[in-house]
């Protein structure tokens, strides 16, 4: 038996049509039930060897935003966070980025991003206009080139340069009581280890002319085996060594050179070792590793920061991370922002953060800044420090002079064309 | 290109020493993970691409041996052993399916497992990075032999991947179960006519392979950070390895992983940003010269 199709409209067709309209009418009943939540568009790295600061990147913005919805949200709208795996890769982190906000209805974005995906994540805030703020790339060209500058981008991560004024002055003065006049440096080999490394030898020379670099090693980000890289900085019998190597890529590296016994032939100088990501995995850490502050929870040395420290390991049973601090300070910064504005819009929240201080457990003298001229953070708590194997880990940090960081800064932005 | 820093070191017998050491470790350690690849290439003619895997997880293996009972000898036997297991199991109940079918098919089934796998260690170890740090007893000042260091671990490490070679070498040509594999390599129909199980050989050669990349990564334990997905660049370079050896070839796989040792130990001083460059430029000079690759036609 043959079924034959009757002209005119079917009754399939007409229930169709029937919920298509129902739904245009009820459609701004739902726009309006969706305003009361705001989704924030988070990619971070929750993969690979970098997974364990992505995850404390996502709980750093958590504690805080918890806050902020039990205390009403964000001008009244319960902040609701849409967070991603970038895997690591930029490439992903941009398609993400760009997912987060044209598929998942996300107005706002915390890139909590490393630089190499960060940079990715700006052309993303760039191309679409949407509030963005980089909270792990501390890559400083990412805020000081002009020609980076948008005016919906900011960065609350701590930034290369002003770690590298400090660190270069605290160097400087142990190479001078010392004599340490043969440096190497090994640091990855991307936007941030360069910049940083770059940086670092700058300020070093400045306050240490007579500081020579014998010998660099430039180890891939995420490189399995250093074995090569420690051979050749041992080859060079260099006097003290600098290294921006962070997270896996830089417990890997002192597991492979604690064996050839290089840390007892040279003063070693790691940026990104005092952070307890590093400090509680490297099973046998040597004494008098020189490092500048990440996190921990004794500096600044402020009741404040100690009971943010505790707060946020009663909750994640771990402690925070360098990355923790600088993503939970996006949402603070954001939620005071929105307090200003009375708004939680993308251009109203970036017009009320240029220039904005808050109170802040992560602050030099208990504030942070959002610096209007270039979008980026200041004031945080910044010194550096030697390395024990056990708690409190970095017992004396000897702390950076913020009106020093800014000259210096200043002047290196001329000299680099930035201003 | 930094020519100077390289002719200096090859006049200097401290430089030479410590070079052609660091040479020999990352080749050695290339060496355990790619022979099991060439091996299963050789007997059962498949990539298996998801042979990293079998690294990461003699890793993991080791590590927890290791905080559970503190004893390095076994945990290098746990990683060893454990991954044997997992390789049997892993050819009896998934690659047998696929031997006779399409190879993009065996590629596919070998990538799903490199997903699951990094998601299972992932889910039982956390994906955060992880430290088994080095045993006490090599806890100890490196040794200077004529001026050049040497690390006392490394020294293990090299002797136990040399034993591992000349082990497969003579299992291979002398022993009676060598002869069987090799057979069953050129001829499994054969094989199988004359009443030998070639399913027991192929899961055998399975586990094997994964065993020798499982002790790769006992070994590598001490020494590197462990990750979901930490397999995935060892076998770019055990691909190397292979490809430059020749696949299928075990001997071929030992000279092709110390050629890459030490392009990458004597490259970080003469073209320190050109080695991976190197490495694959000499890859494909090889390829062109001699297409099976340097000892290609000594099939397992």
């Amino acid at each position: 038996m043959t079924e034959t199709s009757r002209p005119g409209v079917s009754r399939r067709s007409t229930l169709a049509l029937m919920g298509a309209g129902a739904m245009t009418f009820a459609t701004p009943w739902v726009a309006r039930a969706q305003a009361k939540t705001i989704k924030i568009g988070m990619p971070t790295i929750l993969s690979g060897r970098v997974a364990q600061l992505g995850t404390s990147s996502r709980n750093g913005v958590m504690i805080e935003v918890d806050k902020i919805n039990a205390a009403g949200g964000l001008a009244g709208r319960q902040i609701e966070m849409v967070i991603r795996d970038s895997k690591g890769a930029p490439q992903e982190a941009a398609r993400v980025a760009r997912e987060l906000v044209n598929t998942d209805g996300c107005e706002l974005l915390l890139d909590a991003e490393a630089s190499s995906g960060a940079f990715a994540v700006h052309e993303v805030a760039r191309d679409l206009g949407v509030f963005c703020i980089h909270t792990n790339s501390e890559t400083s060209s990412l805020t000081a080139d002009p020609k980076q500058h948008i005016p919906n981008a900011f960065r609350t991560a701590r930034q290369g340069v002003h770690d590298s004024i400090v660190g270069g002055g605290y160097a400087a003065a142990i190479a001078k009581v010392k004599g340490l006049k043969k440096w190497a440096t090994c640091s990855p080999d991307y936007a941030y280890g360069r910049d940083t490394t770059g940086e670092f030898v700058y300020y070093l020379k400045q306050f240490a002319p007579d500081v020579e670099i014998v010998s660099d090693a430039w180890p891939k980000l995420f490189q399995p085996d250093y074995t090569e890289v420690v051979t050749k900085i041992l080859q060079a019998k260099p006097q003290a060594l600098y290294s921006a190597l962070w997270g896996g890529d830089l417990t890997s590296y002192i597991d492979q050179a604690n064996i050839y016994a290089l840390f007892s032939q040279m003063e070693v100088f790691a940026v990104n070792m005092a952070d307890y990501t590093a400090l509680t995995v490297v099973k046998n850490l040597p004494k008098g590793i020189h490092s500048g502050n990440r996190y921990i929870k004794t500096y600044p040395a402020t009741a404040e920061n100690a009971a943010w420290g505790d707060a946020y390991k009663a909750k994640y049973s771990e402690y925070p991370t360098n990355w923790s601090w600088e993503n939970a300070t996006a949402v603070m910064l954001i939620a005071e922002a929105s307090r200003k504005a009375n708004s939680a819009d993308g251009k109203k929240l970036a017009d009320a953060m240029r220039g904005l201080t808050i109170k802040s457990p992560f602050g030099a003298d208990g504030t942070v800044t959002m610096r209007a001229e270039d979008q980026t953070l200041i004031g945080y708590a910044i010194g550096w420090g030697t390395t024990i194997p056990n708690e409190p880990y970095v017992p004396e940090v000897k702390s950076g002079d913020w009106k020093q960081i800014l000259a210096l800064e200043a002047e290196w932005k001329k000299t680099k064309g930035y201003t | 290109m930094d020519i100077d820093a390289l002719t200096g070191c090859l006049a200097s017998s401290a430089c030479l020493v410590t070079q052609t050491t660091s040479g020999f470790i990352i080749g050695m350690l290339l060496f355990l993970v790619a022979v099991g690849l060439t091996l299963i290439f050789g007997v059962l003619q498949v990539v298996n691409f998801s042979h990293g895997a079998f690294y990461m997880f003699g890793a993991y293996f080791a590590m927890t041996a290791y905080q559970v009972t503190g004893s390095f000898a076994l945990a290098m036997f746990c990683g060893a052993a454990g991954t044997a297991i997992l390789g049997l199991v892993f050819e009896r109940v998934f690659m047998s399916r696929v031997y006779g079918g399409d190879v993009l098919m065996q590629l596919l089934v070998c990538y799903a497992f490199v997903l699951i796998f990094d998601d299972l260690v992932r889910l039982v170890w956390g994906p955060e990075f992880r430290s088994m740090g080095m045993p006490s007893a090599f806890q100890v000042p490196p040794l200077f032999i004529a001026g050049g260091v040497v690390p006392p671990y490394y020294l293990l490490l090299i002797g136990v991947a040399l034993a591992v070679a000349a082990i497969l070498g003579v299992g291979l040509a002398r022993t009676k179960i060598g002869k069987v594999i090799r057979a069953a390599a050129h001829n499994p129909g054969m094989v199988s006519a004359l009443g030998i199980n070639t399913g027991l050989i192929y899961g055998g050669v399975f586990a094997l392979g994964g065993m020798l990349a499982g002790l790769a990564g006992a070994l590598a334990a001490p020494v590197r950070s462990l990750t979901p997905g930490m397999g995935f660049s060892v076998l770019i370079e055990s691909f190397i390895v292979t490809v430059i050896g020749g696949m299928g070839s075990i001997f071929g796989a030992l000279i092709g992983a110390l050629l890459i040792g030490m392009i990458r130990s004597y490259g970080s001083l003469g073209f320190p940003l050109f080695t991976d460059g190197m490495m694959y430029l000499f890859m494909v000079i090889v390829l062109v010269a001699r297409p099976t690759g340097l000892f290609g036609k000594e099939v397992a």
